[in-house]
């Protein structure tokens, strides 16, 4: 197989994660995407990685993996406490923060 | 001069070389640890025990004394292996020429022979006039790394050889004795648990440097058993006198600290090795220049003089009496006050070389040695405090011992430190024995007739009086005349010399022992003798003291008796018994490459009956004065009514120089220390007044005048204008993105993040 496809795969992902984190209301579906984001963002890295014959690509990656797994976390953490706040997780009610 | 110097140096060359081992010599280190770990256990179990923590420091030094006999009983068995493995190949040394030819060969081998250390050589070659070989048995050294630096290793090990067993039990005992007295001595003080606490750690600092390795270690110990010291002497800080006593004992060692580092500092560039060994061993072999070894024994010697009080350093120790008693008696009198002697002895070599001891009759050592030994025992005369004689004459005695070394009598030296410490001890103790009843050391206004009421610190004291006198045949005496033969002063009549004829050093030691036998007349007569003078406050008579400190009065008296004869002079004894003499010297002075070729004078009946003579003169005329003359004016008098100084202008005269200590401490503090503060404060002020102030105000002005142009024209003005703008502009800024960006919308913030990171990527692959 060539890179092409992996790109193009990760391309698809990536487009995927943009239209959810930009078209989806539901928080918890805007952090599903990213995590598409950054998935895609792997699919990447691992193959260029596997391309040139260098690790460092994929040590990278599971440093995103790790760093994902982390701002997931906290990103759950703060749209649960919405949701026990406002009863929904609707982020275009949640506009508190305006200057 | 260089010729002798080899001589001297192929007699020292060692026939052969056997490693001493053992358990006991091994693990010495032990014997400074176990104090160590007592000081700890005290400080944090102390007082919750039952004895609030003496018992720990009783059995510690315990285990200690015991290992420090184990050790020397290994020490003697080795240096007699030797000597008996050794017989078969030993061929005797007739001819003296040959016997030098055979020394050179040694000698010019000798570099191959360090090369290969492992070798042993076996060679042959009789002292003359000793009667033993000299089989060198080397000195146990045990080490490891402690870190390395800049290519440089720096080690820390024990060094054990005969001079360090010797320290080791001298250490041990008197620290033991001094442990059970003071639990009598000083019970129910208030910091009773710390001051067993600090003589734990004491007995553990003076180990640990009596047994180092090398020079770093001993710096590490000089400091330590200052430290000590300082705190024991200030052991009744709330009295102004005792907490500046501290402080000036702390202070003046510090001038001579300055020394020491110096010294060492020389030594270790010079040698290129921090161990004591490697530094004897250089400096012996002329691996170091003659005046690289002079300016280096200058400067230990400056250490010595505040250590071990000589002159003009000695003032600390008088004061240091403000201590306990069982303090003074263990570290003013006994233990380390000789750390300076101690040091000499150990880096022997250094001084031998530096002061050319064998060449010469003139040195630093032996001057100041023989002026302490003369000017110490005569402020002895005028004291009234029964310490402070005392003190003096420790610092007489210790004189004695630096006088020794510095006119080459190292065995001398030694062995009288070793005597000296428990006669003096022991009139320690007993000085805080006859306080402990009277309450006081006023032997003018508290004491007298001393004997009825305590009658076995009477006796105890006594003998170590007599002792310390040089008397025969008590313990003083054998060192003293020891000393008295090693200065190769009496040519006179037979007695041949040690490494030089030093016949200042000679008559400064007679006079020395006159004084020493009529002040301690004095004492005797006014503490024993003649009437109670004191108060008791309506307690009745004073007392005996109890079983904790008699007993060891009697076996420190025991020891004044007995530790003479462990170092009879040769040609004392005759016939099968010749095995008896010299033991001492036989098992303490080392013989092996760290030590110089020193030659030993030898005794002379006529010196030995003639310091005598003179010893028992200086005890008839002050006798004669105090028993007969003082007596008889009235039993409670203290000295005649109408004496000398009131008749005669000169003695009034010498007694108030006398009085003022040689004005030596209104030199230090009047004249050195306030005649500096005064002209130097003076000069600070007008320096600062004139100088720094004025500019200091003129800067000022120009600063204010500069300041005002500054803030009227610029800063107002310009600065502040474009301040304001900027806060405007941003403001208006702020306002604008405020409504239009941040809106709070999520959606909204993460499609401009998009959007600019497009454009950024954009730009990237244009432009890039």
């Amino acid at each position: 197989m060539s890179i092409a496809q992996y790109l193009l795969l990760s391309s698809v992902l990536f487009c995927i994660g943009i239209y959810g984190v930009l078209s989806r209301k539901n928080g918890v579906m805007v952090l599903m995407s990213i995590e598409l984001i950054l998935n895609a963002v792997n699919i990447n890295l691992v193959a260029f990685s596997a391309l040139t014959d260098n690790i460092a690509g994929e040590v990278f990656a599971l440093f995103v993996i790790a760093i994902a797994a982390a701002e997931v976390g906290v990103g759950l953490a703060i749209v649960l406490l919405i949701f026990r706040n406002k009863q929904n997780v609707d982020l275009s009610e949640i506009d508190q923060m305006k200057g | 001069m260089m010729m002798t110097n080899l001589l001297a140096l192929a007699e020292s060359i060692p026939s052969k070389t056997v490693q001493a081992s053992g358990w006991f010599l091994e693990t010495a280190w032990l014997i400074p640890a176990l104090p160590a770990l007592s000081f700890f256990m005290i400080l944090f179990f102390g007082k919750r025990m039952k004895y609030k923590g003496a018992e720990i420091g009783i059995t510690a030094l315990a285990i200690a004394f015991i290992l420090a006999i184990c050790c020397a009983g290994q020490w003697i068995n080795q240096v007699n292996n030797a000597g008996h493995g050794h017989d078969q190949e030993h061929h005797q040394g007739d001819d003296h020429g040959e016997e030098h030819q055979d020394s050179n060969e040694a000698l010019n081998s000798e570099n191959i022979e360090i090369a290969a250390s492992e070798n042993i050589t076996i060679y042959a070659a009789e002292e003359k006039g000793e009667g033993y070989e000299s089989v060198a048995v080397d000195a146990v050294i045990q080490r490891f790394t402690w870190w390395e630096s800049g290519g440089r290793t720096f080690h820390v090990g024990i060094m054990v050889d005969g001079l360090t067993v010797m320290m080791l039990f001298v250490v041990t005992a008197i620290s033991l004795l001094v442990h059970i007295y003071s639990t009598d001595y000083v019970s129910g003080d208030r910091r009773y648990t710390h001051y067993f606490a600090f003589l734990s750690l004491f007995s553990a600092s003076m180990l640990f440097f009596v047994l180092s390795e090398n020079i770093l270690q001993t710096i590490v110990g000089w400091e330590l058993v200052g430290v000590c010291s300082f705190a024991l002497i200030g052991h009744w800080w709330e009295e102004k006198p005792n907490s500046d006593a501290a402080l000036k004992a702390f202070l003046t060692n510090r001038v001579g600290d300055m020394g020491l580092l110096v010294g060492m500092i020389i030594l270790f560039w010079s040698a290129g090795s921090w161990s004591i060994v490697d530094i004897n061993v250089a400096a012996i072999n002329n691996e170091i220049g003659q005046s690289t070894l002079l300016i280096a024994s200058l400067c230990l010697t400056a250490a010595v003089m505040s250590k071990s009080g000589q002159f003009i350093l000695h003032t600390w120790l008088p004061d240091a009496m403000a201590g306990p008693t069982p303090v003074s008696a263990l570290i003013h009198a006994a233990t380390m006050v000789v750390a300076g002697i101690y040091m000499v002895a150990r880096l022997y070599g250094v001084f031998f070389e530096g002061y050319d001891i064998a060449g010469s009759s003139f040195n630093v050592l032996a001057l100041v040695g023989s002026v302490t030994l003369v000017g110490a025992g005569l402020l002895a005369f005028v004291q009234d405090d029964i310490k402070k004689v005392l003190a003096y004459s420790t610092v007489s005695q210790l004189g004695y011992m630096v006088m020794a070394l510095g006119v080459g009598a190292w065995t001398a030296a030694v062995f009288h430190l070793f005597t000296h410490a428990f006669f003096k001890a022991g009139l320690f103790l007993g000085a805080g024995s006859v306080s402990h009843s009277v309450h006081s050391f006023d032997m003018k206004k508290s004491m007298g007739g001393m004997r009825k009421f305590m009658p076995t610190t009477y006796k105890t004291f006594l003998v170590c009086t007599i002792a310390l006198m040089g008397i025969p045949p008590l313990a003083g005496f054998w060192s003293k005349d020891e000393i008295l033969v090693g200065t190769g002063g009496w040519g006179l009549f037979g007695g041949t010399g040690g490494n030089g004829t030093y016949v200042f050093a000679l008559v400064m030691g007679i006079i020395g022992a006159a004084l020493t036998c009529a002040y301690m007349t004095r004492v005797i007569y006014l503490t024993f003798f003649g009437e109670f003078r004191g108060d008791t406050h309506g307690h009745g008579d004073p007392h005996e003291s109890g079983k904790r400190i008699t007993v060891p009065l009697i076996i420190l008296s025991v020891m004044a008796v007995a530790a003479g004869f462990l170092n009879l002079p040769v040609g004392f004894l005759t016939g099968n018994t010749t095995g008896w003499q010299e033991r001492f010297g036989h098992y303490v002075e080392p013989v092996a490459t760290y030590f110089p070729g020193i030659s030993h004078g030898t005794p002379s009946w006529s010196l030995a009956i003639f310091s005598t003579f003179v010893a028992l003169s200086g005890v008839a005329l002050a006798a004669h004065y105090f028993f007969v003359k003082v007596k008889a004016q009235s039993p409670a008098a203290t000295e005649l009514a109408n004496g000398l100084t009131s008749k005669n202008k000169l003695a009034k005269a010498g007694h108030t120089v006398l009085k003022q200590k040689y004005y030596l401490d209104h030199l230090y503090t009047d004249i050195i220390a306030n005649g500096t503060k005064g002209p130097i404060a003076d000069a600070a002020y007008w320096s600062n007044q004139k100088g720094i102030d004025e500019l200091v105000n003129q800067v000022g002005k120009q600063a204010t005048r500069s300041a005002t142009f500054v803030y009227e024209k610029i800063d107002q003005n310009l600065v502040d204008g474009v301040v304001n703008l900027s806060g405007k502009a941003s403001e208006g800024l702020g306002e604008t993105t405020r409504t239009i960006i941040q809106r709070g919308k999520v959606h909204q913030y993460a499609a401009i993040m998009f959007a600019a990171t497009t454009i950024l990527a954009g730009l990237f692959i244009v432009f890039v």
